[in-house]
């Protein structure tokens, strides 16, 4: 007797174990590509979802097997429609001719056409896999298993102490209404025929059963088991899960669409690390020529401005919206700040490195400074920050070119950075 | 007759349910049964997805298998060709065992899952019951069993040992899975059971063994061996089965890595008759489906537009692009084996003058019985060089090519007419013969006194040498499982070494 069975409903990704196998054997490869992946894809898409394609050479699986070139061989073909027996045929360039025999189910593939598609979660493990923000830990791992409770509706069941008085008396309330109409309806009726009624001894009866619906319709419980409700709690975790990142930037007129592109990537590859370690990660998006202004993302990369560099407003504007939106030990803060190292006077450097010290690295986790030229002279703002380098929170990098984002990004934020660097 | 009315009904609608299913499979066997005389096992049959398709394919089909990087890459690929375009899907896939599971594609048009249901159902499910090969190197009762069994334990080996050194002894494993078939030795029945109580003694004797009172009895009290015993060669006899000498003479390999080998050994061997008939099996089962959905037309199952689009399917089916074609992929094995089962029936039915001189004992038998013989008693060399008819060679317009090294150019050496017929033939059958893409490489001798070295030997066959790079890294594999030093060396005709590849 025949089985016929519908698998369709069934699990998919049986092969999802071995799969995982599979990529694991050719992390090395992927990871080299990863970076050559990031230069040429659009930073926009990087946030979406999505597939990751991955080029991969050299997993080749080994086997005795004779030289395709070599032997003597005959071979039987089909379709014969010119030769006689004899004739004589010339061979085909090297590399190609036998060999090539195979069934209709098994298409040949070279290798080095072989793409694996990593999905979007699977890039960024990879790609985040071996760094850490340095100063991370600290509110993290506090924050992992701090929750608060949060009401969230009401339940049927549970303990006395969370009985809802309000609620309970409300589902009583409309128990008693439903119940009381169905009792009213019945006696309704009842007067109705008594009225009606002309034989007294049927009358008296249907009197007493108006009596006992009478009665039944007062001694509706007041409450009732299904009647009562108990609040209920559900955990949330702490904001601290939570994130904000500032991304400053010089749009003055020395920042060119070069240098735009290049700090745009940065805060975007900041963006997407801080997505994989926070819940939830805010944007404050600074900008900067010689007034400081809060802007969307829209604004920030794309609209044109022009004029010198004061940079210190920037950092005090930052100051404050942390005093009134972020509350310091609820939120981690980030910052990275991009210019092309230009100031407008060496006081406005100074005026930086002040509120730098003072203010800002006692409140957050991580700032990045990002100089986005190829000068060899140390800009005057360099010079200043360069005291900070010794501080884990801190680190400052030169970039001039959009292949070094990477290098640059994995040397600000690898584990150990202090142990490495000293 | 309203029967057949309602069947046609079914038949003729463009969606199939579960009872259009049903249907065909009862239909099927019925005629398979009485009509074809067809034994087979039970049908399983399995509605899939695209991507359990997918699943099934990278396992080669098996419902489960132990895990390993292989068959995950395996699904990339294939994933990656149908996602493109590049590859579509077959419609069935079939699996030897019983019962016999098929899994059959969703979107298959009903025509499609009828036409697959005659195919897998009834055609491969009784080349699978009755073929030699399978009969004797197979056991579809325990396979499923077995894989369970092949899975859990290798999923405790990860456990027990590495993920890291567990995907080497499989890679080596992997490497050689070629040579880790009897070819003439018939295997044990798998059992999953027996399996099992055969390591729970392994390890029961292992234990009893194990007692430091043996190492100090004096010497005069062991038997000595003889001198000549001593030095005989070993093996004895030079053996095929590389994987099986390695899993049983390995001198320091630990038990684990003997049953992981014996695993892979297992498996390789149930494949074995797979590759060995792929002809026969797709001819057979194209040459059943070909009958049985004409025969359930002229019972009146079906009507003219079902058979239009079968005619179309079965046709593409059986299509031999040639050979300067840009279709071209090698000899269909579905055409061959087709023609040549197609042709057995004529030569049975309407022999030709030539047919009487060719097939002597086909004349005037029932084509049946003979379709049945040939089907049960050959495999794919054996078939072709037992029936390829020059009728066959003419229709396909074989010919034989003979490529040698040191020529410039290719010769063209026999075509179809008289002359021909014989060498073609011969040449075909040689092509489906497993010496033709897997080198014979067998254990010659270990220096069993000295290094422990293993010696395998590679017959050269028609001066074929082997990939030099690739028998290298193949000989590391070696190397890794033996776990003493190895050398493979190729050997010509007249017992002359050629090449010798050394892994110290």
């Amino acid at each position: 007797m025949s089985n016929i069975i519908d698998r369709r409903k069934n699990s998919k990704g049986k092969s999802l174990n071995n799969r995982q196998k599979f990529l694991k054997r050719v992390e090395g490869q992927i990871k080299k590509a990863l970076p050559e992946i990031l230069s040429q894809e659009k930073i926009k898409d990087s946030h979406n979802g999505g597939k990751v394609k991955v080029p991969v050479k050299g997993i080749k699986e080994h086997s005795f097997s004779h030289d395709p070139g070599s032997g003597n061989k005959n071979i039987v073909r089909p379709g014969n429609d010119k030769f006689v027996e004899g004739d004589r045929v010339p061979k085909p360039k090297q590399g190609r001719g036998s060999g090539r025999g195979k069934g209709s189910n098994s298409p040949e593939i070279t290798e080095d056409e072989f793409v694996v598609e990593l999905s979007r979660e699977e890039f960024l493990a990879y790609f985040f896999e071996d760094l850490e923000l340095p100063n991370m830990v600290k509110k993290y791992m506090q924050s992992t298993d701090s929750f608060k409770n949060r009401r969230a509706g009401y339940v049927k069941y549970g303990v006395p102490s969370r009985l809802n008085v309000k609620t309970s008396y409300q589902q009583s309330l409309a128990r008693q209404i439903a119940l009381k109409g169905a009792f009213q309806q019945k006696i309704k009726e009842l007067e109705e025929k008594i009225k009606k009624e002309k034989d007294k001894e049927k009358k008296k009866m249907l009197q007493d059963e108006l009596e006992e619906r009478k009665k039944h319709m007062r001694t509706i419980p007041f409450f009732e088991e299904v009647d009562l409700r108990y609040n209920n709690f559900e955990k949330v975790p702490l904001p601290t899960t939570s994130a904000v990142m500032f991304c400053i930037m010089d749009v003055s007129a020395s920042m060119g669409f070069h240098e735009k592109d290049i700090a745009k990537r940065f805060f975007t590859l900041l963006y997407i690390f801080l997505t994989k370690q926070y819940k939830n990660v805010e944007i404050v998006f600074i900008r900067h020529h010689t007034v400081a202004k809060e802007v969307d993302e829209e604004e920030f990369f794309n609209s044109r401005e022009s004029g010198g560099t004061v940079v210190a407003p920037s950092l005090e504007l930052m100051h404050k919206i942390i005093r009134e939106r972020y509350d310091v030990d609820q939120w981690n803060i980030y910052c990275c700040q991009a210019t092309d190292g230009d100031v407008w006077s060496d006081r406005d450097a100074v005026d930086c490195g002040r509120i730098v010290e003072r203010d800002l690295l006692p409140v957050i986790q991580y700032m990045a400074y990002l100089e986005i030229n190829d000068h060899d002279i140390d800009g005057s703002l360099w010079q200043v920050y360069s005291r900070f380098k010794e501080k884990a929170q801190f680190s400052m990098r030169n970039i001039y070119d959009v292949s070094q984002i990477w290098p640059v990004f994995k040397g600000l934020f690898r584990k150990n950075k202090v142990l490495e660097e000293s | 007759m309203e029967n057949k009315e309602h069947y046609k009904k079914l038949f003729s609608s463009s969606n199939w349910e579960y009872e259009t299913l049903k249907a065909a499979d009862e239909i099927t066997s019925k005629i398979g049964r009485e009509k074809f005389k067809l034994s087979t096992y039970p049908n399983q049959i399995e509605i899939v997805t695209s991507e359990q398709m997918l699943d099934a394919y990278s396992l080669i089909g098996l419902p489960t298998s132990y895990p390993y990087w292989k068959f995950g890459k395996d699904f990339v690929v294939n994933q990656n060709n149908y996602s493109k375009g590049r590859q579509a899907l077959s419609y069935e896939m079939v699996i030897n065992s019983n019962p016999c599971i098929s899994y059959n594609m969703e979107n298959n048009s009903t025509t499609m899952m009828v036409l697959v249901i005659a195919h897998a159902c009834q055609g491969h499910n009784a080349f699978f019951k009755n073929n030699y090969m399978f009969k004797d190197w197979t056991s579809a009762d325990s396979i499923i069993d077995y894989m369970v069994f092949a899975r859990d334990y290798v999923l405790r080996c990860e456990e027990d040992f590495s993920h890291g050194e567990v995907e080497a002894v499989l890679d080596a494993c992997h490497a050689l899975m070629n040579h880790g078939v009897d070819k003439y030795k018939k295997p044990q029945k798998l059992s999953a059971t027996r399996e099992r109580n055969r390591l729970k003694r392994l390890a029961d004797v292992k234990r009893q063994n194990y007692n430091e009172l043996w190492r100090t009895l004096p010497v005069d009290l062991i038997p000595q061996k003889k001198e000549d015993e001593e030095h005989a060669k070993f093996p004895i006899e030079p053996e095929e089965n590389i994987l099986y000498f390695i899993e049983k003479n390995a001198p320091t390999l630990p038990i684990w890595k003997r049953e992981l080998i014996r695993i892979v050994r297992k498996v390789a061997q149930y494949f074995y008759p797979q590759g060995m008939t792929k002809v026969m099996n797709e001819g057979f089962a194209t040459f059943m489906h070909y009958h049985i959905i004409n025969e359930m037309f002229e019972q009146g199952y079906i009507d003219d537009g079902f058979m239009l689009e079968f005619i179309h399917s079965h046709s593409s089916v059986v299509f031999q692009p040639e050979f300067n074609s840009p279709y071209f992929s090698g000899i269909n094995p579905y055409a061959l084996g087709f023609n040549i089962f197609m042709d057995i029936k004529r030569i049975c039915q309407d022999p030709t003058e030539e047919d009487r001189k060719w097939f002597p004992n086909l004349i005037g038998k029932n084509w049946l019985d003979e379709v049945h013989y040939a089907m049960e008693n050959f495999r794919d060399d054996s078939f072709v060089l037992q029936y390829l008819s020059p009728k066959v060679i003419r229709d396909m317009r074989l010919f034989l090519i003979a490529d040698f090294e040191e020529e410039e150019e290719y010769e063209i050496s026999a075509i179809h007419n008289e002359r021909g017929y014989r060498k073609i033939r011969e040449a075909l059958s040689d092509q489906y013969k497993r010496a033709f893409y897997v080198p014979d490489i067998q254990v010659d001798k270990v220096d069993l006194h000295t290094t422990s070295k293993l010696h395998l030997v590679h017959q050269i066959v028609d001066d074929k040498r082997l990939d030099p790079r690739e028998a290298q890294s193949t000989l590391e594999h070696v190397r890794y499982l033996w776990e003493f030093p190895v050398e493979l060396t190729s050997k010509n005709k007249l017992g002359i070494n050629e090449e010798v590849y050394q892994c110290d």
